[in-house]
């Protein structure tokens, strides 16, 4: 599905990739935080380093991975917040059970969160009574509550509506302009084209194309970039 | 409860023989439906009675040894014998070829003859040969149904409990019943609406049975019986009970006809005749409350302990089917195929009577509980998965993003989430295990639906009696329906408390 690829990205970048739909890079995404397991290949985040020879995936491998999620936040197209608790439940979760935060740090910490990203007026309620740029904003608030590195969006605004994607993508550009380093897997061109310091056009499971997206954008040097672009622009 | 009161008796008269006395000599019949053979009082239900309750008390007396009677199903008397549960078994078992296959007889105790029962309007009953072509009724397995079959044109309705042949008698489905004289005497006689026809048919022995290789007891209590029989004990016993036969006299030769009161018979008689009037009537039912109770709080208790264990395996084998590993899945499916595909019954009488085979002896009420709890665990397995299917993947994909293990992503995220979606199927489950526990009545636990059996079949009182047992499963069932309904309303939505983490 995958083939030959190979990127870098720097501390505080934030990277768009784009392609048609089943070139591979939700799997791509995935793969950097191994959600999905790779067949081989080498992962090396904020120092840890996963390489895979084939074969199964080993328990060695399973902790490695734990430990480098360490640094890693996600967030799902789905949002894929927990229904059965509140929003505030939501983001204290994860650290109160997986790094042992105590509950009022923790607490305290997800009130700023939920504030960092406008759902203080949300913390009491389920993840159901929120609007989708809510909760995909609940859900960033929840990724960050683990204090990660870097972040991953799978097409995080491709449910929304366009007022309420606005919502969302202002708070990644928040998060850009405090030298977070973002990774986003988008169908919304705007936002690669002004919010990205590359942008990164796969297509058939390979990177065809990455580049500063005023040249992507305006002059891409591929014809399988210039042909996706036509279709979308 | 009654598994542990048993362990302490069984404690205690392990102290008592190691203290220099006498081991208590252990007998065993079904003591429900008996009559005459052992029945509890019907004038006082927690007395047991009976002619061969008397003889196994007299025999007790000439070992010197104290008696302890031990409760049984009919069908396992046998296995319970091979079992080592106790160590004889006295309930009119009648001396033939094949039953002396499986266990070793005492000389026999009783002779009686096989009698023909009809309704009090019939004629032309009287003889075997007139049934040709009628509806019998008889026990099953018994010389009665041997004798019946001789005739193919008679079809034959075999019962277990004699009771159920008599009320059929009289309700039109049977044309005769026959049965065993003592049995007739007692059930078919005294009822106005049937008399008993004919004269006496063929001849039964009844013996004391012991497990294969107990010659040393059985030859002791052949010993007792002889002496019962020339001092005239025997005789006292039989005619108390108007059963003092002919075949007696030639059996023990003991021709004289002392003037014996038959008072138990008449005990008999006055307690169970029918009751005028609604004032005896709710006498006799204030009567059963203690029994109903103790039925209740056995059912009770069993019921719970074995949601608690079906609960717990099910969760587990849900797990294993969903998240173990590949090999762990195919047992776990394996464990609810086979539970599933086998009836409930078989499991129980399994658990109890053959798992001692390979050295695992359990009581009664623990292997009763293994037993429904395993049985169910299949059932709620099946529900989990379903819960746990239901929970989006997304969710757990979600859980390991937050750097969750799997254990945490289940415990934390999934499992609560499927719990709201099965809590309406377990209640149903639980109801239904609360009636699917009248089922270890025939592991000797007397619980509320063998309560019935016995006061319906002592009084012939079916309805009142299904009308107070019915209300008492109902009673029982409320608080899980009730404790359902809590559930679901606080997990209706799956939503737990804010801030509780």
């Amino acid at each position: 599905m995958l083939r030959g690829i190979s990127l870098e990205v720097a501390r505080g970048e934030l990277i768009s990739i784009i392609g048609p739909s089943g070139c591979g890079k939700s799997t791509f995404l995935r793969c950097l935080n191994f959600l999905e397991i790779p067949d081989s290949g080498t992962v090396e985040i904020a120092g840890v380093t996963i390489t895979r020879v084939g074969g199964r995936w080993s328990r060695q491998e399973e902790d490695a991975a734990h430990r480098l999620r360490a640094h890693v936040g996600m967030v799902f197209q789905s949002f894929n917040l927990f229904p059965h608790r509140t929003v505030l439940d939501n983001v204290m979760l994860a650290p109160v059970r997986v790094k042992r935060v105590p509950a009022e740090d923790a607490r305290a910490e997800a009130e700023a969160l939920l504030d960092k990203v406008g759902l203080s007026a949300m913390a009491a309620r389920y993840p159901d009574t929120l609007s989708g740029g809510q909760q995909q904003r609940a859900a960033i608030a929840r990724a960050l509550a683990m204090r990660p590195d870097v972040m991953l969006y799978d097409e995080p605004t491709s449910a929304l509506d366009p007022e309420l994607a606005e919502e969302v993508l202002s708070v990644m550009r928040t998060l850009d302009n405090e030298g977070m380093t973002q990774l986003v897997v988008t169908h919304d061109m705007r936002f690669a084209r002004a919010a990205s310091d590359r942008v990164v056009f796969m297509d058939g499971g390979e990177i065809v194309e990455a580049d500063d997206p005023d040249r992507l954008f305006v002059d891409p040097q591929d014809p399988r970039t210039r042909k996706f672009l036509r279709s979308v622009l | 409860m009654k598994g542990l009161l048993l362990a302490l008796v069984a404690m205690a008269a392990m102290v008592w023989s190691v203290a220099g006395h006498a081991a208590p000599l252990r007998w065993a019949s079904d003591a429900e439906a008996n009559v005459p053979f052992v029945f509890h009082d019907p004038a006082d239900q927690s007395r047991l009675t009976g002619y061969e309750y008397e003889i196994a008390q007299a025999i007790g007396r000439r070992l010197g040894r104290p008696t302890r009677f031990v409760q049984n199903d009919w069908d396992g008397l046998i296995p319970g014998l091979q079992r080592g549960l106790y160590d004889m078994v006295i309930d009119g078992i009648e001396i033939t070829p094949e039953h002396e296959q499986g266990v070793l007889f005492s000389r026999p105790y009783y002779m009686t003859t096989e009698r023909i029962t009809v309704r009090r309007g019939q004629r032309g009953l009287e003889t075997l040969a007139a049934l040709h072509g009628h509806v019998v009724g008889t026990l099953k397995d018994t010389t009665a149904e041997r004798m019946l079959q001789a005739d193919p044109s008679i079809r034959i309705r075999a019962y277990e409990e004699e009771t159920n042949a008599y009320t059929d008698l009289k309700n039109g489905r049977l044309d005769a019943v026959l049965l065993d004289g003592t049995i007739a005497l007692y059930y078919g006689s005294p009822d106005p609406d049937l008399k008993l026809v004919g004269a006496p048919i063929g001849q039964v022995a009844y013996g004391i049975a012991f497990a294969r290789g107990d010659t040393a007891l059985r030859d002791q209590v052949n010993a007792a019986l002889d002496g019962m029989m020339r001092d005239g004990e025997l005789h006292r016993i039989l005619a108390r009970w108007n059963l003092w036969t002919p075949a007696m006299a030639a059996l023990t030769g003991d021709a004289s006809t002392p003037a014996i009161v038959p008072e138990a018979w008449d005990h008999y008689r006055a307690a169970t005749a029918p009751t005028a009037g609604w004032r005896a009537r709710f006498d006799r039912y204030v009567g059963f409350l203690p029994l109903l109770l103790h039925g209740a709080l056995l059912t009770f208790a069993v019921s719970a302990c074995a949601m608690v264990l079906a609960v717990g395996l099910g969760l587990g084998l849900a797990l294993m089917r969903r998240y173990g590993p590949r090999w762990l899945g195919a047992l776990a499916t394996l464990y609810v195929e086979i539970v599933r595909g086998t009836p409930l019954l078989i499991q129980i009488l399994f658990i109890f009577y053959a798992l001692p085979g390979i050295g695992l002896r359990l009581s009664p009420f623990v292997a009763g509980v293994l037993a429904l709890g395993m049985n169910y665990a299949a059932y709620e397995a099946e529900n989990y998965r379903a819960g746990l299917q239901s929970v989006a993947r997304g969710q757990i994909e979600a859980a390991i993003a937050l750097n969750m293990t799997h254990v945490q992503a289940l415990r934390f995220v999934v499992v609560p989430q499927a719990v709201r979606m099965v809590i309406p199927v377990m209640t149903n489950d639980f109801i239904s295990l609360l009636k699917d526990s009248s089922l270890v009545s025939v592991i000797t636990l007397t619980e509320l639906s063998q309560t019935y059996v016995r006061l319906s079949s002592t009084y012939y009182d079916y309805f009142g009696t299904g009308l107070l047992i019915g209300v008492a499963y109902l009673l029982l069932g409320l608080p899980f329906v009730r404790l359902a309904r809590m559930a679901e309303a606080r997990f209706h939505t799956g939503r737990q408390r804010s801030g509780h983490i």
